[in-house]
């Protein structure tokens, strides 16, 4: 499907006079799990460490996105052939080993329906110009309600600094014209930054491109504006299903049910006041 | 890939690497058809995972400040509406309790809120929207109006009593009690609100045991808090005026046991979380307390002692409730699978097109 219309949540955001809709297409299909977009995004945001750990799980000891890991590169080893490639793993007797290794650089997904925006109650998480979610640090007082919030697992509370942090898609570059830190410092154009609606189309190409190499797993993952987020801002080429690198395979912006809480509670409410009332009618 | 060349013109042949044609290209015909490697023993997984890492970031509040409030705050609505309907039907000595109950919760709930905002000192920031898509905006602004007249209620209570009993005949005729009938009424008016707001601000996160919960969460809420409400009645007051709190206690814990096992059962995988670990202890604890504290105070019509029994018993229930429900959240942020198995089979069964649902 082509998708060359992109909704501009920056019009609805209230800003009248915007530059397009900016976003990040991350080609996993060509990552090589250098963490070069890691390093840039703490150099550049003076994002502090959160420790030198060791997980013992695989070469991934940076574990996920959180108020201190603003772009974080998954890495999978699997038994599944990739493409046509030829691991050179023939054991003898058992016809040849299958061997692939998938690398992913993942970041604040920049919802076109933010469920962090939604629910912040003090107006610090905001829409930018550019149509990125951005956390306004004079402004949050670490209320928390933005993280479980989030359906990706992205916004996190820095503990010694109470606020909330996450990806800004560099929004201080942006301003300056600038490509953001890790899209820069990405060697092989596995993380493209542009306007949203050119990334999804080279992004279609690829995925056609792929799939006529024989990478059949190749899939798109946010590209999508009817999905349950309204699409994201910052999407995915996959070569396997989104849970395999750590994303929900289908989230929904948890706003999407606010209405229907709201009026379920009203009738509790009123339930409440039928309850008294009965109960101080009801005799002595 | 090594194609590009150097030139006196510059590189020529450059291929743009994001171009790169990884995985070979189509697998070649003519290769050796490979066996399969032997069958594994290891079963397929229900479901995949990173490494069976959490896919959500999982609530920073503390249960004490936040549970707490849940139940502080469901308390506080419920003993104020209450209050006001005691006082209208001429029970002074059921009022009197719960409104002093209400002030006192709600003040202890205002002070667990700040102290859980990773900066208490900027606690008034969430006055400067008014941001009907963020229930805690809405329950700030409840707050705003429901605490002033709940603190306003307790304290002019507590001036007329202060009063020496000679001097009390005044009492009627000052603004003073017009200002405590006033306060008493805004705090009965929005006491509802207060306890049922915040069943829409837990379900409205991506907390699959929360949000798959959304349809019964403020029906539970509502009972837990009426049940807490008038088990402060039946603790403190005396059996004469307490028939009030007797006829709500017994009804308001059925509500509660009854949308809690109704939402367990309608939400699916996510309700094992409220069944295992420290939720299924707590829920298994509350369920008994409540039900044990409707029967109580059925049966001691008569008597103080089982009445204030069955009340402190309404009361532990809906704190257990509350506190289970928080850690049944918490248990199903830190796992996958409640995560990943239920949209995995939605996608299945509905495809990937939400717009507008």
């Amino acid at each position: 499907m082509a998708l060359t219309t992109t909704g501009q949540p920056a019009a609805s955001a209230g800003w009248e006079d915007h530059p397009p809709r900016m976003g990040f297409f991350t080609d996993t299909s060509i990552c090589i799990g250098c963490k070069a977009c890691e390093v840039a995004c703490k150099e550049w945001n003076q994002v502090p460490d959160d420790g030198l750990n060791f997980t013992g799980m695989s070469f991934d000891n940076t574990v996920g996105l959180g108020a201190d890991t603003w772009r974080h590169v998954a890495f999978i080893e699997q038994r599944k052939p990739f493409g046509g490639q030829e691991s050179g793993m023939d054991h003898e007797g058992t016809g040849g080993t299958d061997l692939r290794w998938l690398m992913a650089s993942d970041v604040c997904k920049h919802c076109t329906d933010a469920a962090c925006l939604d629910v912040c109650p003090t107006g610090a998480l905001f829409r930018t110009e550019f149509s990125t979610v951005v956390v306004q640090s004079d402004v949050c007082n670490g209320c928390g309600y933005c993280v479980p919030a989030c359906p990706y697992g992205v916004i996190d509370q820095r503990k010694d600094d109470g606020r909330v942090w996450k990806c800004t898609l560099c929004y201080d570059r942006l301003q300056e014209g600038m490509e953001p830190a890790c899209a820069k410092a990405c060697p092989t154009n596995s993380i493209q930054f542009g306007p949203l609606d050119e990334l999804r189309e080279r992004a279609d190409r690829r995925v056609d491109q792929l799939h006529g190499s024989g990478v059949t797993d190749a899939r798109l993952y946010g590209h999508d504006p009817s999905d349950g987020v309204g699409g994201t801002g910052a999407f995915f080429l996959l070569l396997d299903e989104p849970e395999v690198y750590g994303l929900p395979p289908d989230p929904v912006v948890t706003t999407r049910d606010l209405s229907s809480m709201y009026r379920r509670a009203a009738l509790a409410a009123a339930g409440v006041v039928a309850g008294v009332v009965l109960s101080v009618l009801g005799g002595r | 890939m090594g194609r590009s060349d150097v030139t006196k013109q510059g590189l020529v042949n450059v291929r743009p690497e994001r171009e790169a044609l990884i995985g070979a290209g189509p697998r070649n015909g003519s290769r050796p058809k490979r066996r399969r490697p032997a069958e594994s023993v290891v079963p397929e997984p229900e479901f995949h995972s990173y490494y069976g890492l959490p896919v959500l970031n999982k609530p920073t509040w503390e249960a004490r400040d936040i549970a707490g409030y849940l139940f502080l705050g469901g308390l506080a609505g419920s003993s104020s509406v209450l209050a006001g309907a005691a006082q209208l039907t001429g029970r002074p000595a059921l009022a009197r309790p719960l409104k002093l109950g209400a002030a006192g919760a709600i003040g202890l709930s205002l002070v667990a809120l700040v102290h859980d905002l990773g900066r208490p000192a900027r606690f008034y920031n969430m006055l400067r929207v008014f941001k009907p898509s963020s229930p805690m905006s809405m329950g700030t602004w409840i707050l705003s109006v429901y605490s002033p007249a709940a603190f306003a209620a307790a304290g002019l209570e507590l001036l007329g009593s202060a009063l020496p009993a000679p001097l009390r005949w005044v009492l009627p005729k000052t603004a003073a009690h017009r200002l405590s009938v006033a306060s008493t009424l805004v705090a009965a008016a929005t006491g509802p609100a207060v306890t049922t707001y915040t069943a829409a601000l837990v379900a409205d996160t991506a907390v699959p045991a929360w949000h798959g919960g959304y349809r019964e969460m403020p029906f539970l809420f509502a009972g837990s808090a009426c049940s807490a409400g008038a088990g402060l009645g039946l603790l403190a007051a005396p059996v004469a005026q307490a028939g009030p709190a007797r006829r709500l206690g017994p009804v308001a814990a059925l509500v509660e046991l009854a949308a809690g096992r109704w939402m367990r059962a309608r939400m699916g995988l996510a309700s094992e979380a409220y069944e295992e670990g420290r939720a299924g202890k707590l829920m298994k604890a509350a369920e008994a307390a409540t039900a044990a504290g409707a029967i109580g105070a059925l049966a001691g019509r008569r008597n103080r002692l089982v009445s204030a029994a069955s009340g402190a018993l309404l009361l532990a229930g809906s704190a257990l409730t509350r506190f289970g429900i928080f850690h049944a959240g918490v248990q199903s942020a830190e796992d996958p699978k409640y995560t990943v198995q239920p949209q995995r089979e939605r996608l299945e069964r509905e495809g990937p097109i939400r717009d507008g649902s």
